[in-house]
């Protein structure tokens, strides 16, 4: 590998005619000369799996925020013994990570640490994870409670009256603030138990492949897969809202998704049973949550009215639609002991317990959190951000409702600044004049950023990839970085990634690269994506088969397919470069193998 | 002649497999026949010799092994009532000079003739009779095809199969041809190898006795082995399956590269296949003679099997090794006579040698508590390590 080398990030050409692009996103998150050798030294890869697209300059709040608070996990709270936190970078707009190693000399003094720490975690994980779900949703309670409507044309009387002082302007000042605050906290939260969660899975994955070399990751992960998971919960509520529209009869309201209207008793009925089901389970983005413009299912109703219309016409075909819990266990349980029985020695078999145990306890936070975050907390992150850009520009300050998120997410304070403070003395603003040609030239240099086309990886990989979350999370491994580098040379037909869900089906490929083209997918193809969301889990009793670019052995992609007893093939680094909409396609989801047939 | 030769010798009393097992089993079981679905393992296997009484563990696995029984070494033994027999063996067993094998190979085939050529006893042909009319009743055949197999037994010795000599006769359809093969088969005792064998290692002639088995024809499609493990790598959660067209023979003789699959045996999931071009395959003409005949151009590299048979075949497998509870190598077939689905027999099973006898390798690594476990597990994760 070492001969070989991906481009230094200071030598890739961009986007032509981009320039300032740098003044999207702050200074800290550039290559440049005040980093230059130590960058130079790295090696980055693109995060195409969480930010496949240019960030705008407030979407890049949460890469940054993300990555932050992932590190300080490893890094500063449970000295994780090789890993310091993760380096990250934008470069023409597209998100760049970095594994920051340990100083092996510095290893070993962490391990007792680490020990402590993480002991105390996986010690108590059930309370603390009780207290970590009262804590996020205390998180989004407060976010819910932000107030960033207009500031009034006079205050209420009562803060006269009970010499209160501080006013509306202060008060959308410090919200503002403290928004940013709470979104930090979220993303800390978010990390609170992954990386310990995946150490515990890791060790169980690593015995079992010890044990048996050649289990696939699909086994280990049905040995520990969660039954009951808050994750499936938004599309088992749509299936419970179908078979409710075919009790009362009014099945045929959804035939056209788009325009559904809901009269009379009955429809009235189905309202109520929608408004139950929305808060929070419709807090599911069909994205994954870090773009302004993934939709939102309670925002869009029409994207979960499109999945209801799927299941009433299988339901009015006969189809069983509910998921079938008892065997899913069963098969689980089956799986486990044929294992477990499969073992060399009884003390094999006592760490196998051990270990499948502990999985199993970090395992609903490692499947749920993505619900509560990623959906939930997210979904009301954006429509708070969407109606402070909706105030801006209703007094004025900015052209349109979304121009908020042309902004960093410190110039927002700024722009706060002269609202308030021009709120006061009651006289003109400079934002509209100030912001408007930025933000228009922003959204030109935006624009031109998402036709590039990033590269996956820059700088000099390391002989062996050993950061375990790099390993875990994006399933970059030692191999797939040989895979980047070999892909320009070969061209057999063939793309392998990760064997994600089991089965070997033949169909036509359809490309899927963002929710908005979900909709174009038939009866009967294969799904080729960039990263699959797992609001995309209704139309995969449609699909076929599911390839994707990127993903390791617990991306969503892997999760859901497996749940829908899809076949899949996650990882495969170029599937939609080189896959066209039209091909047909050998997909075989027990081998990690894709075949372009012609 | 060779003075060092063993002879057969009743009169000196010297140790047989019936006295060795006399001493071993409380009741001495004095049936002809066994059949396989009524195996008992501790009263019939020292009496039906290896092979049968593996054929009638798969009965007691519940393995789909097709149909028949054991002609026991009772009847096998009786020819030694014979004194004439006995005398004019050994008379011929004197003459062997272990230097000249095409004198000795005349000697074997004479030896055989004699054998071949002795009635035997009214009370083992009516035995043998009744029991393949029951084979065919059972087959609603009048004239059931089978196969007629030696099946050595050697109570203290560990290679009953070398030294005893196993002979398979196949497509064999009347009572008395039947008869006939049984006989090929107790006479096979003395081919010119096993006499050497016996020879080279000290063996006595009667230290081995001959059961063989009379079993329902198998008509494969197809036919292979699998070992209930990855042979690569050990792995005991997969399973390999080497697959060819019609029977085993175009497989064990070279002539063709079987298919070759890996099968999850837990998730139940073919996890690699290799089809190879299989230009011939041996088949049973309707005349039961095994023919070559070349395979047409369309199956020549068309699976041999489908994925469903290599499910079944690992999940039948997997039984086999649960019940023997150790791995194992198996034989297989898919029978044309049999409906889809049910068409899956099983032949053999026996332990798998080459992993098996490598130590059991433990990973729990003594036992060391979660935390240090994780803590290696983070200092080097499996995936660092590079795969081919």
């Amino acid at each position: 590998m070492a001969e070989n080398r991906f481009p230094s990030p200071f030598e890739i050409e961009g986007p032509a005619d981009v320039e300032g692009w740098e003044d999207l996103y702050p200074y800290s998150v550039s290559f440049g000369e005040a980093r230059k050798e130590y960058e130079n030294d790295r090696f980055w890869f693109h995060d195409s799996m969480h930010w496949g697209q240019a960030l705008t300059p407030w979407d890049s709040t949460f890469f940054e925020m993300a990555i932050a608070s992932l590190s300080q996990m490893n890094s500063r709270h449970y000295r994780i013994p090789p890993a310091e936190g993760i380096d990250f970078r934008v470069l023409y707009g597209y998100a760049y990570l970095s594994p920051v190693g340990v100083d092996p000399e510095k290893i070993e003094a962490r391990v007792p640490q680490f020990m402590e720490r993480a002991g105390h975690y996986f010690g108590n994980w059930d309370d603390l994870y009780t207290n970590w779900l009262v804590k996020v949703k205390d998180t989004i309670a407060e976010i819910e409670a932000l107030d960033f409507s207009p500031l009034p044309e006079i205050e209420d009387l009562s803060i006269v009256t009970e010499g209160v002082a501080v006013g509306s302007g202060y008060q959308l000042l410090s919200q503002y603030n403290k928004f940013k605050d709470l979104i930090l906290k979220t993303w800390n939260y978010h990390f609170e138990f992954l990386n310990l969660g995946y150490a515990a899975y890791l060790d169980f994955f690593g015995f079992c492949k010890e044990a048996f070399p050649s289990i696939p990751d699909l086994g280990i992960a049905k040995m520990v897969a969660g039954v009951e998971v808050d994750l499936f919960r938004p599309n088992e509520e749509l299936k419970v809202l179908a078979q409710k529209a075919v009790d009362l009869g009014i099945a045929r309201a959804f035939d056209d998704p788009a325009n559904v209207s809901l009269d009379g008793e009955a429809g009235a009925q189905w309202q109520a049973a929608w408004d139950e089901a929305k808060d929070p389970w419709f807090n599911f983005t069909s994205g994954n949550g870090f773009y302004h413009f993934d939709k939102i299912w309670r925002d869009y109703p029409e994207i979960p009215y499109a999945f209801i219309k799927d299941y009433i016409t299988k339901i009015e075909a006969g189809v069983d639609i509910s998921r079938p819990i008892e065997a899913i266990r069963a098969e689980r349980d089956r799986v486990v002991s044929e294992y477990r029985e499969l073992l060399a020695t009884d003390e094999d078999r006592e760490a196998f317990d051990g270990k499948l145990g502990l999985a199993r306890v970090v395992f609903p936070y490692v499947e749920n959190h993505n619900f509560y975050i990623e959906h939930w907390t997210m979904s009301v992150v954006w429509r708070k951000i969407k109606e402070l850009g909706a105030t801006l520009a209703t007094d004025g300050l900015m052209a349109n409702d979304d121009d908020i998120l042309f902004l960093r997410r410190d110039e927002v304070n700024e722009v706060l600044w002269d609202y308030y403070s021009n709120w006061a003395v009651n006289a003109p603003t400079a934002a509209a004049h100030h912001w408007g040609p930025k933000i228009i030239k922003r959204r030109e240099i935006h624009a031109k950023l998402l036709e590039w086309e990033a590269p996956k990886a820059l700088g000099e990989p390391p002989e062996v990839i050993t950061e375990p979350f790099t390993i875990m999370l994006w399933g970059i491994t030692s191999d797939s970085v040989e895979n980047w580098l070999g892909a320009e040379d070969s061209d057999d037909g063939t793309l392998t990634g990760m064997a994600a869900s089991p089965g070997a089906v033949e169909g036509i490929a359809r490309l899927v690269f963002s929710p908005e083209d979900v909709g174009d997918i038939q009866d009967g193809e294969i799904l080729v994506a960039p990263i699959t969301a797992p609001s995309w889990a209704p139309m995969f009793p449609k699909i076929q088969a599911c390839v994707t670019d990127i993903g390791g052995m617990m991306s969503h992609a892997a999760i859901v397919c497996r749940e829908y007893a899809v076949p899949a093939v996650t990882g495969t680094g170029f599937g939609t470069k080189r896959i066209k909409t039209g091909d047909r396609l050998r997909v075989d989801g027990s081998a990690g193998t894709v075949t372009i047939l012609d | 002649m060779c003075e060092a030769c063993p002879i057969i010798d009743w009169a000196n009393e010297l140790p047989t497999v019936r006295s060795f097992i006399a001493r071993r089993v409380d009741s001495v079981m004095t049936e002809n026949i066994v059949w396989f679905d009524r195996y008992d393992r501790d009263l019939h296997k020292p009496y039906v010799g290896g092979k049968n009484a593996s054929l009638g563990e798969m009965m007691m696995a519940e393995l789909p092994v097709p149909p028949g029984f054991a002609v026991t070494i009772n009847a096998y033994e009786q020819l030694w009532e014979n004194k004439s027999l006995v005398d004019d063996i050994n008379e011929l067993l004197r003459s062997i000079d272990h230097d000249d094998y095409a004198k000795n190979r005349a000697i074997s085939a004479e030896i055989r003739q004699l054998i071949e050529a002795v009635p035997v006893s009214d009370q083992v042909a009516a035995d043998i009779a009744e029991a393949y009319a029951s084979l065919c009743r059972h087959c609603e055949s009048d004239d059931i095809p089978v196969a007629v197999r030696s099946s050595a037994t050697a109570e203290d010795l560990p290679d009953a199969s070398f030294a005893g000599q196993q002979d398979t006769y196949l497509w064999i359809q009347t009572p008395e041809s039947v008869v006939d093969h049984v006989r090929q088969c107790w006479s096979s005792i003395f081919t010119d190898r096993a006499i050497a064998y016996r020879h080279s290692m000290g063996y006595m002639h009667q230290s081995i006795a001959m059961s063989v088995g009379v079993q329902k024809m198998v008509d494969p499609i197809a036919s292979g082995v699998a070992f209930t493990l990855n042979p690569t790598n050990g792995d005991r959660s997969q399973i390999a399956v080497d697959a060819s067209w019609g029977l085993g023979e175009a497989v064990v003789s070279g002539e063709v590269t079987p298919d070759n699959f890996l099968i999850d045996k837990v998730l139940r999931e073919v996890v690699k296949r290799e089809i190879s071009d299989k230009h011939v395959e041996y088949r049973l003409t309707d005349r039961g003679i095994v023919e070559k005949v070349p395979i047409e151009d369309e199956r020549r590299n068309q699976s041999s099997v489908t994925d469903e048979d290599l499910i079944e075949i690992a999940l039948l497998a997997r039984k086999a090794e649960k019940h023997y509870g150790c791995p194992q190598d198996v034989e297989w077939a898919i029978d044309r006579h049999l409906p889809t689905g049910a068409n899956v027999v099983m032949l053999q099973s026996r332990p798998e040698t080459v992993w098996s006898q490598k130590a059991t390798k433990s990973v729990s690594k003594g036992g060391g508590d979660q935390m240090s476990s994780i803590v290696s597990t983070l200092l080097s994760p499996m995936h660092t390590k590079k795969t081919n």
